[in-house]
């Protein structure tokens, strides 16, 4: 026990803390100090940020090597924190107006995020398996957190009983790795695999079990199928939730598990992610045409969307992870912009979701409708929005490795969405205006639409600043 | 000074382009007119300034492109021949501006048409002060637009419609030839801006290009893509068809855009870019050969209409014809000069067509006009100046500017040159029998109007008379006044050939006319030869020595050997006198015809009935075309249409593949069915998927099991 050193660990420990503290005082004070916990939730997260910031980001393994802080652990936790201030921030007035303004739900979020940060620091297939269904668990209890919706409830248990099946597939996938190599370290699974002359079915079965799972939680094809459905029936601040964090984390995992142990079967997962990387990619384009429902179209979206982060994980180089944690960075602003757009998009005290809802509305409410436009073009990927140099990179990346036609569909079918983003802008601009939103946008929302537009717009004029910092956090994955 | 010539006009389009509602006709009239008339003020003291004061300077306005080395900035070349293009513009608009007053006094939409004019002369003037190929070309296809709208200024007519796209189609053509020209100059000199052109020049003088396996004179090529440009926009032979037909246009239009301005782009063309047609002989002989032609053919196509303004409109192409091939044998200062006075008497011609036509209650066909002259009294006169000018009988304009064009033609000495030389008399002779044709069908004989017609006959009123003594003052004087400068020489002893240049001077304006300078001598054996420039003066500074050399001031160069104006001035005497003969019989012999043996017409037609036919017709010109292009085109467009675009391109194309989108989408939201055991099977099958597919392939490669 030389390596007792709870450093590393102290952001984790700080949130439980405060997740804890908080569920004390939700208890005692009962709902009516929703509020309160939610903001002191989010200040919780932000100062986690700072310890975070405090604590030194060189890389170390610490519990016996269950746990690794390094500088694309801390990248991808201050991302996780960003996003979840955004996804409590949007949250507050939504729960409130929603009358489903219980104590439990910042806590969720908080619990969802221990889970999440360990995810980015595990360094065992045990850690992992405890951070993501720490996440996991919270999540599922969050979508259906609308008790009374028939819809939540639904998306609850069809989030619950898919994310265990993904569950049941990642351990019967560790088991296996665990049988083939004797450990579920993954400094030691990555020198057994190095050291293999040849890679034995079971490690490549062990492999596809592990990505099926992890393919789950990032909602990528064709293991995307409860997205569309969850994303409808949460409430939406939930599917907000949903859309910018747990990818990252997911992401965050999937990356340190491919690049770190996995490295020496590249040729294998490259199969896989490949094909998943299409799949998702032509599914999010195509079947988002389709959707009439605003949420849909998002969870669609997210799915086209990770397809064109895994593209970056089939370049196998460390441009190609850099590629993919600046993608993430630009696509978690983006979506939580446009979440606070859905967000308000109320009737009479009703939410809305059709697309047809949003008619006209640059003559009824342009303070929401220009801002919205320009997060649709950074969407498509429409140049000098940041969205653009998103998927630039990411193709680039591809490019770079050799895998051509990979980068034309992935084109091809950012081509096809283009469509529908754009159709947004078309409703909102050139059709008939429908009857105007109840207005009020809280200052949380405004803010971060305010923030996202704002990088949306200003990254081509200083893009180094993320684009160094992302590249930089995912080198550390190729030193070893 | 130059700033206040050129954006004015764009000023005065711009209030009355965009606040034309706000401000009225009477405000947007006012507006048009006050800027074209100080531009006008502006141009003629530029014009003292630069050629008469030697000063030519270049003003930078903006950085346009910098790409690589494509370096283009806006800026406005100011010297002798920008300003005797910025003074024969603004000039001529100005008193067209203000003609459009009066004759456009019926019309719904003034407004527009007073900020089209506009926006046209701003157009011309950022061409003619381009100081590169790029910026002359944005002016050339902004005159061009706004020839397009103002051809097709009476939407409501079906015909002006199709002569407006007729027009804007047909320059396409030529600025093909154009933007070929510009790139073909900009590989060969890695610029194009004119100063850095025109330095290179005498090195690249032996550049070829090697173009599927042929080795060709690279600045030849230049040259005739160029000349391209200005056969489409000067309406020479081959691409002339338009020019006729945008007669369609208001008459105001016609006089100003495709008689003194627009349609003379070409010509400056040439003569700006005469120092790299001086080391392209080949291509000056084709420009040679086709301005001749035309000067011909055009004179033929003349003698035989009946609408008035298109008569008048084939002498436009006809005179065009003279001014070509007076650069083709670098006799550039001359074609400037005739430019110059065929911008004023052309402008009045037409002006004073528009007055009749206006008296006529719209009628254009000269069959159903004569015996009118007693009661339009003043535009009779003003046309019987215009058409000695343009018959070139002294001491009008025309006289002293088609003159120096044939004997330089004459003095080039070469086979085209010569061909040019009888193919521009026998044009001589046949400009003066039309003209005098329209004059007496026009106003003599009986009138063969309606009688309700001839009783609204009346005069036009003086906003539209103004103007046309304006222009008739130029068509008389300008010749005189600016022969000296334009194409004079410096003196010529015997045998000094070494420099002579032209100098062509021009712009008349109202002003009466200035004196002419005194002739001096200029250097001899000089190599290249410049047009001279011009000592300053004011308007009766006596004494320097105003040559071609000094007015131009090698805003204009010539090889010596080419120097064809000063040799000009040695030609024979018959050579001098033949055109005024011909000039002089041509009207003898409308005399004839029209006034003394009314029969003499018809009966020539039957005894020439094929060739009546062939210029009546036009040289079958349109029918050709017709049938060669525009119905191979057609058919090659329909074909293309529905069966390229709207089977192959659309079918698999923007339709197949959204109508394939949607059914893709359905398809996949099908899959969507909600149901979690259907989820789950999905899943499942993936990964059972994903292990058949490494089971396969490591089986098939003979992997570990």
């Amino acid at each position: 026990m030389t390596d007792f050193n709870l450093i590393p660990l102290l952001p984790e420990i700080f949130l439980s803390l405060v997740g804890m503290g908080l569920l004390i005082v939700g208890v005692s004070q009962g709902n009516v100090s929703t509020r309160v916990i939610c903001w002191s939730s989010a200040a919780g997260f932000v100062i986690t940020g700072l310890i975070l910031l405090g604590i030194g980001w060189e890389t170390q393994t610490v519990l016996n090597g269950m746990f690794v802080m390094d500088k694309f652990a801390g990248f991808m936790k201050l991302l996780i924190l960003t996003g979840l201030v955004a996804a409590v921030g949007l949250s507050v007035r939504y729960i409130i107006q929603e009358g489903m303004e219980r104590f439990e739900y910042p806590i969720l979020i908080i619990f969802a995020g221990i889970g999440m940060m360990i995810m980015v620091s595990a360094n065992n297939l045990l850690t992992l398996y405890m951070g993501l269904e720490l996440q996991s668990l919270s999540l599922y209890v969050l979508a259906a957190f609308h008790r009374n919706s028939m819809r939540s409830s639904e998306a609850g248990i069809k989030y619950f009983v898919l994310g265990a099946l993904s569950s049941g597939m990642l351990l019967f996938g560790m088991s296996l790795i665990y049988g083939f190599t004797g450990s579920v370290d993954f400094t030691t699974i990555g020198a057994t695999v190095n050291n293999l002359s040849a890679i034995p079915f079971g490690l490549t079965f062990g492999l596809v079990f592990v990505l099926a799972g992890l393919a789950f939680k990032i909602s990528a094809v064709p293991f995307h199928m409860w997205t569309p459905d969850v994303y409808q029936g949460a409430p939406t601040s939930v599917t907000a939730l949903f859309a910018i964090v747990p990818k990252i984390a997911a992401f965050g995992l999937l990356m340190r598990l491919l690049f770190e142990p996995f490295m020496g079967m590249s040729e294998q997962w490259v199969q896989i992610i490949y094909f998943i990387a299409v799949a998702s990619m032509v599914v999010g384009a195509f079947a988002a045409i389709a959707q009439g429902n605003i949420k849909r179209l998002l969870a669609y979206s997210s799915i086209g969307n990770m397809g064109y982060a895994l593209m970056g994980l089939v370049a196998g180089t460390a441009e190609g992870a850099g590629a993919v944690v600046l993608y993430l960075t630009i696509y978690m602003i983006m979506t939580a912009g446009v979440f606070a757009v859905v967000l308000s998009m109320r009737r009479q005290g009703m939410a809305v979701y059709k697309i047809k809802d949003l008619s006209g509305l640059s003559q009824t409410n342009p303070g929401l409708a220009y801002p919205l436009a320009i997060l649709m073009f950074s969407m498509s990927g429409i140049p000098p929005a940041a969205g653009f140099f998103g998927k630039l990179v990411v193709f680039n990346a591809a490019v770079a490795s050799g895998y051509y036609i990979l980068a034309v569909i992935g084109v091809l079918s950012s081509v096809v969405a283009a469509f529908y983003y754009l159709r947004v802008v078309k409703v909102m601009f050139f059709d008939e205006p429908a009857d105007a939103f109840d207005g009020g946008l809280p200052f949380a929302r405004r803010a971060i639409l305010f923030i996202s537009v704002l990088f949306v717009l200003g990254f081509v004029i200083k893009p180094n600043i993320f684009v160094s910092s992302s590249f930089d956090a995912a080198s550390v994955l190729f030193q070893g | 000074m130059e700033l206040l010539a050129v954006f004015l006009p764009l000023i005065a389009f711009a209030i009355a382009g965009l606040f034309g509602k706000k401000i009225g006709d009477k405000g947007c009239q006012f507006i048009t007119c006050a800027a074209v008339i100080i531009a006008a003020l502006s141009s003629i003291s530029l014009f003292f300034n630069v050629a008469y004061g030697g000063t030519a300077y270049t003003t930078v306005l903006a950085d346009w492109i910098n790409s690589g080395d494509f370096h283009i900035k806006w800026a406005l070349r100011i010297d002798t021949l920008s300003v005797v293009m910025m003074c024969v513009i603004n000039i001529v608009s100005a008193c067209v501006h203000v003609y459009s007053i009066g004759y456009m006094s019926h019309d719904e939409a003034k407004g527009r048409f007073m900020a089209y004019l506009s926006l046209f002369t701003f157009a011309m003037l950022m061409l003619v002060t381009s100081d590169n190929l790029l910026q002359l070309f944005f002016g050339w296809e902004g005159v061009g637009l706004a020839s397009y709208l103002l051809i097709g200024f009476w939407n409501h007519k079906e015909s002006a419609n199709a002569a407006a796209q007729k027009a804007f189609i047909v320059n396409r053509v030529g600025d093909f030839g154009l933007a070929l020209g510009m790139m073909a100059i900009f590989v060969i000199f890695g610029t194009i801006q004119f100063d850095a052109i025109f330095s290179q020049v005498p090195e690249m003088a032996e550049t070829y290009f090697t173009f599927l396996g042929g080795e060709y004179h690279a600045l030849t090529i230049i040259g005739l893509l160029l000349f391209i440009g200005a056969i489409g926009k000067s309406a020479q032979l081959g691409l002339h068809t338009w020019l006729p037909d945008a007669m369609e246009g208001p008459t105001p239009v016609s006089a100003l855009i495709h008689a003194a301005t627009m349609v003379t782009a070409g010509v400056f063309l040439v003569a700006r870019m005469s120092p790299l047609y001086e080391f392209a002989p080949d291509a000056l002989m084709v420009v040679t050969v086709v301005g001749a032609t035309t000067a011909f053919v055009a004179a033929t196509i003349g003698l035989t209409q009946f609408d008035i303004k298109r008569v008048i409109a084939y002498s436009t192409m006809s005179q065009l014809g003279y001014m070509f091939f007076a650069l083709g044998v670098s006799a550039y200062g001359a074609a400037m000069f005739h430019l110059m006075t065929h911008a004023f008497f052309k402008a009045l011609l037409f002006l004073g067509a528009g007055s009749v036509i206006h008296a006529m209650s719209d009628e254009q066909d000269m069959r159903k006009m004569g015996g009118i002259w007693k009661k339009i009294p003043i535009t009779y006169g003003l046309m019987w100046v215009g058409s000695l000018a343009l018959a070139g009988i002294p001491p009008f304009a025309g006289y002293f500017s088609k003159d120096i064009v044939l004997e330089a033609a004459w003095a080039d000495g070469t086979w085209f040159g010569h061909y040019a030389y009888y193919m521009g008399i026998a044009a001589a002779f046949m400009t003066a029998f039309y003209s005098w044709r329209l004059l007496l069908m026009t106003f003599h004989g009986k009138p063969r109007a309606s009688e309700k017609v001839m009783s609204h006959v009346h005069e036009s009123p003086t906003v539209m008379l103004g103007p046309l003594v304006v222009l008739a003052a130029g068509a008389l004087f300008a010749g005189m006044v600016f022969y000296q400068g334009f194409v004079g020489s410096a003196g010529h002893h015997g045998d000094d050939h070494g420099t002579a240049h032209v100098e062509a001077e021009h712009h008349g304006e109202e002003e009466h006319g200035d004196t002419h300078e005194p002739v001096v001598i200029h250097d001899e054996g000089a190599e290249v030869i410049h047009a001279a420039e011009d000592g300053e003066e004011e308007h009766h500074a006596e004494d320097f020595v105003l040559s071609k050399e000094t007015f131009w001031n090698q805003s204009i160069q010539v090889l010596a050997a080419n120097d064809t104006v000063e040799a000009a001035h040695n030609v024979p005497k018959w050579v001098k006198y033949l055109p005024l003969v011909m000039g002089l019989l041509g009207i003898s012999l409308a005399y004839v015809f029209y006034m003394f043996r009314p029969n003499a017409p018809s009966v020539t037609v039957t005894s020439f009935k094929e060739l009546h036919t062939l210029f009546y017709n036009k040289w079958f010109f349109d029918e050709i075309y017709h049938h060669v292009f525009t119905k191979t085109a057609f058919l090659l467009g329909l074909f293309f249409w529905k069966f390229g675009d709207k089977k192959i391109i659309d079918g698999y194309g923007p339709d197949g593949s959204a109508s394939v989108s949607n059914k893709v989408a359905n398809l996949m939201s099908r899959f969507q069915s909600g149901y979690v055991y259907q989820y789950a099977f999905m899943m499942m099958i993936a990964v059972i998927g994903l292990i058949s597919w490494f089971v396969f392939k490591g089986s098939s490669a003979g992997g570990a099991l």
